[in-house]
């Protein structure tokens, strides 16, 4: 169909046949909102994603700034609500700016990864043959690998920034999405809309991007929601080796690398960071549990 | 099952080559960076380059890479520049530290996670069912280095029971099995939320099969349906589950051994990752895929010994 005709279908079509989609989105959150895990979960979610954004308004003070008289008594007291860390610095800012790098690197990692492996996945499970084989294996060998001492290896080598960091979890993470999109278009390719597709002499992209992805795409959403929350904690695995965010920028992670030798004297320092990253993946983790419990009842 | 052995071998074969050149690929970028490591910043151009020609870094990729593999092969690992020891005895010192770490918390994952995954399964939608079902995803949520930290908050901080870390060496007045308990507890509560899952859906679904209907219309107890029907069809699929579960104890042991300055494996790699020690971050790298792809091949073997049906 060319762009036109659908324009022309769309404004043409009258205003009944619209509210469908709608009404079932409305449907899908409803039942989104019933399960309590999904409800506990994306509230959890929203939540840290309204104090990410919000971070430049509602920290009290810049994220990098010294208070030296705060240094003597670092522990949480009127004018810093979490305490201060070993540099004075204002823990309740830090972790609020600390929030948007890691929640715009973990979701774009997992849309490389999702698009990545969709793309192996849909070849290799609809082309089969060699090319299917070679890519599964491949994947195995990438997934044979303990990533954490690939992660060091690359990091290690190529220096640390945001755009490594989603490069290496992209590529790791692409063969696990791929594995699933493969054993789902192997069951779809023999569907009828499929052999229909080929009567009509579309090409093999289009049948995999059109016909076999949409329906795939139950099992990946709820993949990529909990690969999201794996991604949180491998940044903040990374932060606190030493090979994640560069300082000073807050990040969780580091945060918690640089002061969890002082957790005899000041406990808050690592314990405010370990809960702000806690809480945020349990957050996705529960959304998929709920989404999955959604899946299973339709 | 000897078509088999000769597949997962050559498997095995064919990664360790690909992970093996790969790593090496990766420090070829920059053949001048190990020279300057070792002589520090202040060295001139002239010095670095006159060390590179000695060490024979100068040399094609591949030449290096098949003379390294000869080396190996003949069971010379190289020397590390990081711990002025020969790689050999760095790394099965280290590896060594780690086995004990991993096999504690193994022995303990294992039993754990069958009898909260048991009990949650015979009884799907049960209120215990969901309360296991909300504690181990919470506890899989929470990263390793967190739950360090919360576990060392109350039991060192807090309630002065146990030492904040596990050197290993007999100093500080704690015993060794004082020194492992966090590091273990760290990493059985973080890998078996995974295999709870796992374990309790699988039992779940083999609630639902005829047979076990048939065994308690036939009057047995339920304990003996469990035990006796249940359980055993119900490990199939976690056996492979917990097999697979090495590659993430690794991970998981490389961060443990972080927080508790754990003189293993993982921190090895890191400190030699760190300071370009490529003749150990590549034993490492291919000890730790040898590993991985060998307790794979194992859980494959556990499962055709489990499963009659697939035997044949």
């Amino acid at each position: 169909m060319s762009a036109p005709a659908t324009a022309e279908v769309l404004s043409a079509s009258p205003p009944a046949t619209r509210v469908r989609p709608h009404a079932r989105w409305r449907r899908q959150v409803d039942a989104l909102l019933e399960s309590t895990p999904a409800a506990v979960g994306l509230a959890i979610v929203l939540a840290w994603v309204a104090l990410a954004i919000l971070a430049p308004v509602i920290a009290p003070y810049p994220p990098n700034a010294n208070d030296l008289g705060a240094l003597a008594r670092p522990t949480p007291s009127r004018a810093h609500w979490l305490g201060t860390d070993q540099l004075g610095r204002d823990l309740l800012s830090r972790i609020l700016w600390g929030a948007r790098p890691v929640l715009v690197i973990a979701p774009l990692a997992v849309l490389g990864a999702a698009a990545l492996g969709s793309l192996l996945g849909l070849a290799a499970g609809y082309h089969g043959r060699w090319i299917g084989v070679v890519i599964t294996r491949a994947c195995d060998i990438v997934l044979s690998f303990p990533v954490i001492i690939l992660y060091m290896i690359i990091l290690a080598h190529f220096g640390s920034s945001a755009w490594n960091i989603i490069g290496v979890l992209t590529l790791t993470k692409a063969p696990i999405i791929a594995r699933i999109v493969r054993g789902m278009t192997l069951d779809l390719r023999e569907r009828e809309y499929v052999a229909a597709a080929k009567m009509r002499g579309e090409s093999a992209l289009y049948i995999m991007l059109v016909e076999i992805l949409p329906n795939a795409r139950g099992p990946l959403l709820v993949d990529m929601c909990l690969r999201t929350g794996y991604n949180i904690v491998i940044i903040g695995v990374l932060g606190f080796l030493g090979i994640g965010l560069p300082p000073p920028d807050p990040d969780w992670g580091g945060m918690v690398k640089d002061t969890y030798g002082m957790m005899t004297v000041w406990p808050h320092m690592s314990l405010f960071p370990c809960a702000a990253i806690s809480s945020l993946v349990i957050g996705f983790n529960l959304l998929a549990v709920g989404l999955r419990e959604i899946g299973l009842r339709d | 099952m000897a078509r088999f052995f000769v597949k997962h071998t050559l498997f095995l074969l064919l990664t360790l080559f690909v992970v093996s050149f790969l790593v090496f690929t990766l420090n070829e970028f920059s053949p001048g960076a190990v020279a300057r490591k070792l002589l520090g910043a202040y060295a001139t151009q002239e010095q670095v380059e006159t060390l590179t020609k000695q060490m024979g870094l100068d040399r094609p990729l591949l030449v290096r890479y098949v003379e390294y593999l000869g080396t190996v092969a003949s069971g010379d690992l190289g020397y590390s520049q990081r711990f002025k020891l020969p790689v050999k005895d760095v790394l099965f010192k280290h590896l060594a530290h780690t086995a004990v770490l991993a096999a504690v918390a193994f022995a303990c994952i294992v039993p754990f996670s069958m009898l909260l995954g048991v009990t949650a399964g015979m009884r799907e939608g049960s209120r215990l069912d969901r309360g296991i079902l909300m504690f181990s995803t919470i506890v899989a949520s929470i990263p390793e280095f967190a739950l360090g930290v919360f576990l060392a908050s109350v039991f060192v901080v807090w309630l002065g029971w146990l030492p904040g870390t596990a050197t290993l060496l007999p100093g500080g007045g704690w015993s060794l099995p004082a020194q492992l308990v966090l590091p273990v507890a760290v990493i059985v509560l973080f890998d078996s939320g995974y295999v709870v899952s796992m374990v309790r859906a699988s039992m779940v679904e083999v609630m639902q099969r005829p047979f076990i209907r048939t065994a308690v219309l036939k009057g047995l107890p339920f304990r003996s349906v469990i035990l006796r029907h249940a359980v055993r069809n119900a490990m199939l699929t976690p056996i492979t589950v917990i097999m697979l579960q090495i590659n993430y104890l690794v991970a998981g042991v490389v961060v443990v051994e972080t927080v508790f300055a754990y003189p293993g494996f993982g921190r090895m790699m890191l400190e030699a990752a760190l300071f370009k020690d490529i003749a150990l971050v590549e034993a490492g790298a291919l000890v730790a895929v040898g590993l991985a792809v060998i307790t794979n091949i194992l859980g494959d073997v556990a499962y055709v010994l489990l499963d009659p049906r697939i035997r044949a």
